[in-house]
Parts: C-alpha cells; sequence; structure tokens
C-alpha cells in the first residue's frame, strides 16, 4: 500500500521544485537589490525623506479639529511611508524584470526546463519580501523617533504583514508592465503615477480633510483602504473593519495584478 | 563669452529637438503642485499660517524643484558626455575651464524658464493670485539663478561620478534642500528638529525669496536674504565644480 493519508498529504516533487525555483529565483532578485543602491534608495531611503518632511513640515495638522485622535502625526504618517515604500517596491521590481528581459536573462530561464509561472512568482516574492524589509523598517523608525503602536505586537506584526501583501499585490503590476513591454524605460515611467495614486489617498493625510476632487476619487481609491488597515494598529487597536477592508483591497490588486501578469507572460511567449 | 554661448545653445537645442526629455522635468513639479494642494490644503486653517491659498504658498516649492531638477539634467548630460567621450574633446579644446563651466550651469538656468512657465500658467489657471509683475519677473531671476546653483552641484557629481547613475543623487541631493525649509508651512508652524534645520538652511531664504511672487509681495527685507544666499550657495557649489574641472585633467 504506497497510498496512504501520509502520502497523500505529501506535497509532489513537482511543487517542491517549483518551490525551489521561485526560492532560487527570489534570492537572487533579493541580492540584486542590495548590490544595486540605485534600487533600494527608491524602497526605503526616499520614503524616509518624504515622511521626514511631511511630518516635519505638516506635523501641527493635528491641530486641525477635525483631524482624528492620533498620538502625533508620525503615527498617522507612518502607514502613508509604508504603502509609498511598497508601490516603489513593486516598480523597482518591474525595473528590474525588465532588465532581466532586455539582457535576455528571461529567454534563458523560458528555455529552461521550469515552469513559467515561477519565474514571475519568483520575482513577486522578493518584491514581498521588500515589504516586509519596509513594514519592519519604518515600524522601526517610528518607534525610535516616538511613535506607538497602539495594537502592541500584534498591531506591528499585522502592519508588516500587510505591507509584505501590498508590495506583492503592487507587485504585479509592475511585473505585467516589465512583461509588456519589456523595457525598464517604460516601467522607470510609471513612477510619477506612484505619486498620483498615493495623492488621491488617504495615505499622508484624512480623507475628510482633503481638497476636491482628491477628496472623492479617495473614497473610492483601494488605496486609501490600504493605507487605513495599516494605520489602523498604529492609532488604535486593532478593529475589524478598517482592517479587513485593506485585506480585502490588497485581495482585490493581488487578483487583479496576477492576472495581467499572466496575461503580460502569455503575450510574451506569444511574441 | 561665445563658448559658453554656444555650449549653452546645444542644450537648449537638445530639448528643441527631443521635446520628450523636458515632458518629467515639467510633469513632476506640476504634479507636486497639485498633489500636494490637495492633500495638505487644509494646513492654512492653522492660525498662523501666512495666506489661505496654500497652492500660492506651494506654487514657489514647485518653481524651486522644477529648477533643481534642470540644474540635475545639466549634470546628467555632463555625465553622459563623459561616458561618450564628448567631453575628452571640449576638454582639449581652447576653450577655458571658466567658459566650459559656465556654459553648462547656464543652460540650466535657460531650460529652467519652460517648466516654471508652465507652473506658474497651471497655478493662474486654478486661481493663484500672482501678488505683482516685478515679483514674477524676481521669482523667475530667482530660479533661474538656483538652477544654476544646482547645476554647479550636479557638475561636481558628475565629475566625481563620471557615470548618469548618479542621477537620483543630484536629483534628489537638490529636491531635499528645497523640502527641508519652509516649503510646507512658515517657519513658525514646523516641528522639532525640522523647524531648526529649516531655520538654518540657506536655501529657505531663496525660497522665500521666489514667494514674494505669491503670498508676500516684492519687499527688500526677503530679498537681499535671497541674493545673498544665493551668492553664497552659488560661490560654494561653484569652487568645487571648478576644482573637479581642473582635477578632471589629471583623471
Amino acid at each position: 500500500m504506497t497510498g496512504g493519508v501520509g502520502a497523500r498529504l505529501r506535497p509532489s516533487p513537482g511543487l517542491i521544485a517549483n518551490a525551489r525555483v521561485v526560492g532560487a529565483l527570489s534570492m537572487r532578485s533579493l541580492r540584486q537589490a542590495f548590490r544595486r543602491p540605485q534600487f533600494l534608495a527608491p524602497i526605503l531611503i526616499f520614503p524616509s525623506l518624504f515622511l521626514a518632511v511631511n511630518v516635519g513640515g505638516a506635523g501641527r495638522a493635528t491641530d486641525i479639529p477635525a483631524f482624528p485622535e492620533v498620538n502625533g502625526f508620525l503615527d498617522f504618517e507612518l502607514a502613508g511611508a509604508i504603502v509609498q515604500s511598497t508601490m516603489l517596491a513593486a516598480v523597482s521590481g518591474g525595473i528590474a524584470l525588465a532588465l532581466d528581459i532586455e539582457s535576455g536573462f528571461m529567454d534563458r530561464l523560458i528555455a529552461s526546463p521550469i515552469s513559467r509561472a515561477a519565474i514571475v512568482v519568483g520575482r513577486l516574492a522578493s518584491t514581498a519580501v521588500m515589504g516586509i524589509l519596509a513594514g519592519i523598517w519604518f515600524v522601526s523608525i517610528g518607534l525610535i523617533f516616538g511613535a506607538e503602536i497602539n495594537g502592541g505586537v500584534l498591531g506591528a506584526l499585522l502592519v508588516i504583514a500587510m505591507a509584505a501583501a501590498c508590495a506583492a499585490a503592487w507587485g504585479g503590476f509592475g511585473a505585467a508592465l516589465a512583461l509588456r513591454s519589456g523595457t525598464a524605460s517604460v516601467v522607470q515611467g510609471i513612477f510619477p503615477i506612484v505619486f498620483v495614486i498615493i495623492f488621491l489617498s488617504s495615505a499622508f493625510f484624512p480623507s475628510n480633510l482633503l481638497l476636491e476632487p482628491a477628496k472623492s476619487v479617495s473614497d473610492w481609491n483601494p488605496m486609501s483602504f490600504i493605507a487605513e488597515g495599516i494605520r489602523d494598529p498604529i492609532i488604535s487597536d486593532i478593529s475589524a473593519t478598517p482592517v479587513l477592508e485593506g485585506i480585502a483591497a490588497i485581495a482585490g490588486l493581488m487578483a487583479l495584478g496576477a492576472a495581467l501578469s499572466v496575461w503580460g507572460l502569455r503575450k510574451r511567449l506569444a511574441g | 563669452m561665445r563658448g559658453t554661448w554656444l555650449l549653452m545653445r546645444r542644450a537648449v537645442n537638445e530639448v528643441i529637438r527631443v521635446p520628450g526629455a523636458a515632458i518629467p522635468g515639467i510633469a513632476a513639479p506640476t504634479l507636486f503642485l497639485l498633489g500636494l494642494t490637495a492633500v495638505f490644503g487644509k494646513l492654512t486653517l492653522l492660525p498662523g499660517f501666512s495666506t489661505n491659498d496654500f497652492m500660492a504658498f506651494i506654487l514657489p516649492v514647485s518653481v524651486m524643484q522644477a529648477a533643481t531638477f534642470s540644474g540635475a539634467a545639466t549634470g546628467v548630460n555632463l555625465a553622459r558626455d563623459i561616458e561618450q567621450g564628448w567631453f575628452d574633446r571640449l576638454y582639449v579644446s581652447p576653450l577655458s575651464r571658466t567658459s566650459l563651466l559656465a556654459g553648462h550651469v547656464f543652460s540650466a538656468s535657460l531650460r529652467a524658464l519652460m517648466p516654471i512657465a508652465v507652473l506658474i500658467v497651471v497655478a493662474l489657471l486654478f486661481g493663484v493670485d500672482i501678488q505683482s509683475v516685478d515679483g514674477l519677473l524676481l521669482a523667475i531671476a530667482i530660479a533661474g539663478a538656483f538652477a544654476a546653483a544646482i547645476a554647479c552641484y550636479s557638475v561636481i557629481l558628475a565629475l566625481r561620478f563620471r557615470t548618469q547613475q548618479a542621477a537620483p543623487l543630484m536629483q534628489a541631493g537638490g529636491f531635499m534642500m528645497v523640502l527641508f525649509t519652509t516649503s510646507y508651512a512658515p517657519l513658525e508652524l514646523l516641528s522639532g528638529w525640522f523647524q531648526e534645520v529649516a531655520r538654518y538652511n540657506p536655501v529657505r531664504f531663496i525660497l522665500e525669496g521666489v514667494r514674494q511672487m505669491s503670498v508676500y509681495g516684492v519687499d527688500w527685507g526677503h530679498t537681499w536674504k535671497a541674493l545673498v544666499a544665493l551668492a553664497g550657495l552659488a560661490l560654494f557649489f561653484g569652487a568645487f565644480a571648478m576644482r573637479g574641472l581642473m582635477r578632471a585633467a589629471d583623471a
């Protein structure tokens, strides 16, 4: 008898092989990011500088009567910095994938006996790890400079987990664009769109205090739900509604990003 | 003088012949003007804020940002010239080192005019009240000179790193100099250590000089401080850029 319960639960050799490929490609992407500061700087340094400017320049915003109850403006802004960082990680991941296409490395991967999906999933996994790094970085910066994580250790872990998922979700869009265009300069060109999406959301300022039309757009912008979901464990005890809305927004983006990536990969293979 | 003018014309020709290359330098400051106004517009509700129109307050920041990008573009183009060997040919030409530097940095002032003009038109469309024509002209002149100072800074980096990969350092360095000032709010409304950084950051005086066009109106108090800060910055970065040019011969 070889078909017992243990054998049925054991992962198939194909799955293990794919997991190994994903792991190896993801490690390669991470090494690339750490070896090239120009990939890492936009993910951590620029959002940190913006965080400093926003908190130092607009810190008194908490004195505006309609501003939500928070310990300080830094507590409020941490979520904005995290989502900005995860989006930039996604763009950087897309650029790196496009560079692989330009250099011919992608063709070698496609010609090798590995699953095509694993090529993209490996890249997204490394983007998710960058999201974890961004989450840890900004939670640490927040704590060092006097922010309080009201949700405690569990809240901090939730923030980091959501940052990772958010990075992977946006990473799908970066990968799709890289696969479709095949050129790094096209992917690099979407940097301004990152700022448009963030400015039109409640990532940096409460939705009720935004000016029109940003206020109306922010009510529907998935980035607002993600930012509010990440912000909730920081500024209050963990509450179900904003966190679940944030997770739902991430899941929606992830599904759309994955679908676009699959479409981009198919088009590339067909072309 | 003729060498300087020819180098400036070459830089302008690049914009005319490849107009697409100028788009990021126009789009980014415009995006920040509209985006920051939409996000932080209600800061004017704070007691002590110097205007009730946030776009009028932030417009000079975007103008300075445009000047910064034009200055950084000079450094990026110089790095490209170094990579392609064109700079070596300039170096062995009978052009003086001063003309070489002046041609590059003053081209930044010229190139900054286009994004600044677009920003002002956008601000006018959104109802920003320009205080006076002399304030507007003074602001453009100050921003143009600031672009030249930032060009000196980016020339230093281009000569040091000799690669276009140093571009983010050129762009972000100048942009942060502008942001770590009274960019979002008056000095009295800034928080903690940021207030101290802004207080002693010379770029604050330059920004306040530009702000005369849309917030304060022209007055000598803001103007002389802006001019002194500009002169100091230009001398400081200009001296190091000149030193870099002299040393480039030995590289």
